[in-house]
């Protein structure tokens, strides 16, 4: 009997990070997504981008290793790696508004079945943190989203329409939540994996809207 | 020729007006300007328009930046990427003046952020982007569809001044910058008509410098300060 248990954070990120594919580039959005960037790809060469002006960093700077004028765009300090390339952010965002970015992996507060999402304010507060999301959103090839299932207080995050002001309209494919990973396709919400020892049902009843389970639904499963 | 080369950085903001529109370079550290920060906070002038990536960051961080000038309440206006932190929970100094409706600001998707500024600095009158299409961004704005895809007209964002973290100038002002401190750097250089630069290494003569490996070329500067080697030195981020 497998033990029941919600998906911690650097497994939700490790599972998005299995998606990407050799030589895709890839866009770390900030907070539990910086985290994608910890799991080794043993066949495939990540390209890793910030909006800040830098393209093909290396992994987290450890204690002392610090370059300060060397961050990604959740302001922590990287290594340098050969191949690596800096720009202005002007060129930055050509660079993403004219679509090079493969993938980019976003927080978010909502997700709504038709990939909508929001992710730059909270409910009762005046203006928020838009940062480069709205762009990225629009522009990447694929957006995917590493979140919590529910708020604290056990609200849905997953709902049919987002009711926080949306960062952009229909473009999200696949989530990934402390209970599972979920898709969106044209008709709505699929599981698609499910956390150790968790039924569908206890999984669509945490989510706002109607969720398909899908035919071939497994366990979450990261390779190590 | 002009000498671009100021020996304080009090001296290289003392005209700056109040109400003033100034351009600051920098994100998450690299690239702020923090030596003309305080030394336009010494200097005093207020109602500032200021032209950010964010209105700088929350009050325990040890890294001298926008907050500063927006704590003392002379910052009347913010044009930026962020009015809040990314998380809830962690506050911006510029956030409760924001909320408490002491001071206004203009939110903006970071891209046309840095698009409006590089077209302040380029002539350019205006441009379409797709960012913020059906959002509350493009509430006013003009909506226009090409081949098929909806885009929102944005507009050149320019300033008085700009205030800028640059690596190193040859004596008539070409700078070269390092690594992500680059960021909003040339294309303020270019947007403002005043530009002022603090630089971390000392000043080279012109043609020490590659003309291959100049990021933004003389004509766009107008001052500079060499950053005292016994300064406080720039240290890391709290984060």
């Amino acid at each position: 009997m497998t033990e029941k248990q919600p998906l911690d954070r650097q497994t939700m990120a490790n599972r998005i990070a299995m998606e990407f594919q050799d030589g895709w580039v890839v866009n770390l959005g900030i907070g539990i997504p910086t985290l994608c960037s910890n799991f080794v790809h043993v066949d495939k060469e990540i390209v890793y981008q910030a909006e800040n002006g830098v393209v093909n960093y290396g992994p987290m700077a450890m204690d002392g290793e610090e370059d300060l004028w060397l961050v990604n765009a959740g302001g922590q300090y990287v290594l340098p790696q050969p191949g690596m390339a800096t720009m202005d952010h002007a060129d930055s965002f050509a660079l993403i508004r004219s679509g090079y970015v493969d993938v980019t992996v976003l927080g978010a507060y909502e997700v709504a079945a038709n990939g909508d999402f929001a992710n730059w304010r909270v409910h009762g507060r005046k203006g928020g943190g838009i940062g480069g999301a709205m762009d990225l959103a629009v522009s990447a090839k694929n957006v995917y989203v590493i979140m919590d299932h529910t708020t604290r207080d056990g609200q849905a995050r997953l709902v049919e329409r987002c009711a926080l002001p949306l960062t952009a309209v229909s473009v999200v494919k696949l989530i990934a939540t402390n209970y599972g990973l979920v898709e969106v396709t044209p008709s709505g919400f699929v599981l698609k994996e499910i956390a150790p020892g968790y039924e569908p049902a206890e999984v669509q009843a945490l989510t706002g809207a109607p969720m398909a389970i899908s035919p071939d639904l497994r366990e979450f499963q990261v390779a190590s | 020729m002009r000498n671009k080369l100021f020996d304080t950085f009090d001296a290289a903001v003392a005209d700056i007006p109040d109400g003033a529109s100034i351009m600051f370079s920098g994100f998450a550290g690299p690239g702020t300007p923090r030596y003309l920060i305080e030394a336009l906070h010494r200097q005093g002038a207020k109602g500032i328009h200021a032209i950010s990536n964010t209105p700088g960051r929350w009050g325990d961080s040890s890294l001298v930046d926008l907050s500063l000038l927006v704590q003392d309440r002379r910052v009347a206006k913010v044009s930026a990427a962020f009015t809040a932190a990314t998380h809830p929970s962690a506050k911006l100094p510029f956030t409760d003046l924001y909320e408490a409706g002491e001071v206004e600001a203009e939110l903006m998707p970071q891209g046309t952020l840095a698009e409006r500024i590089r077209a302040a600095g380029a002539g350019i009158a205006g441009f379409y982007t797709p960012a913020g299409v059906g959002t509350e961004i493009a509430e006013g704005k003009e909506v226009r569809t090409f081949d098929g895809r909806v885009y929102l007209l944005e507009l050149p964002l320019p300033a008085d001044y700009a205030f800028i973290h640059a690596n190193k100038a040859d004596d008539i002002g070409n700078l070269q910058f390092r690594l992500t401190q680059r960021n909003f750097g040339p294309i303020m250089a270019r947007a403002a008509k005043i530009t002022i630069v603090e630089l971390d290494e000392p000043i080279v003569e012109a043609g020490d410098l590659d003309p291959d490996s100049i990021h933004t070329p003389s004509i766009f500067v107008d001052r500079m300060v060499v950053i005292p080697a016994d300064a406080p030195k720039e240290v890391k981020n709290q984060r």
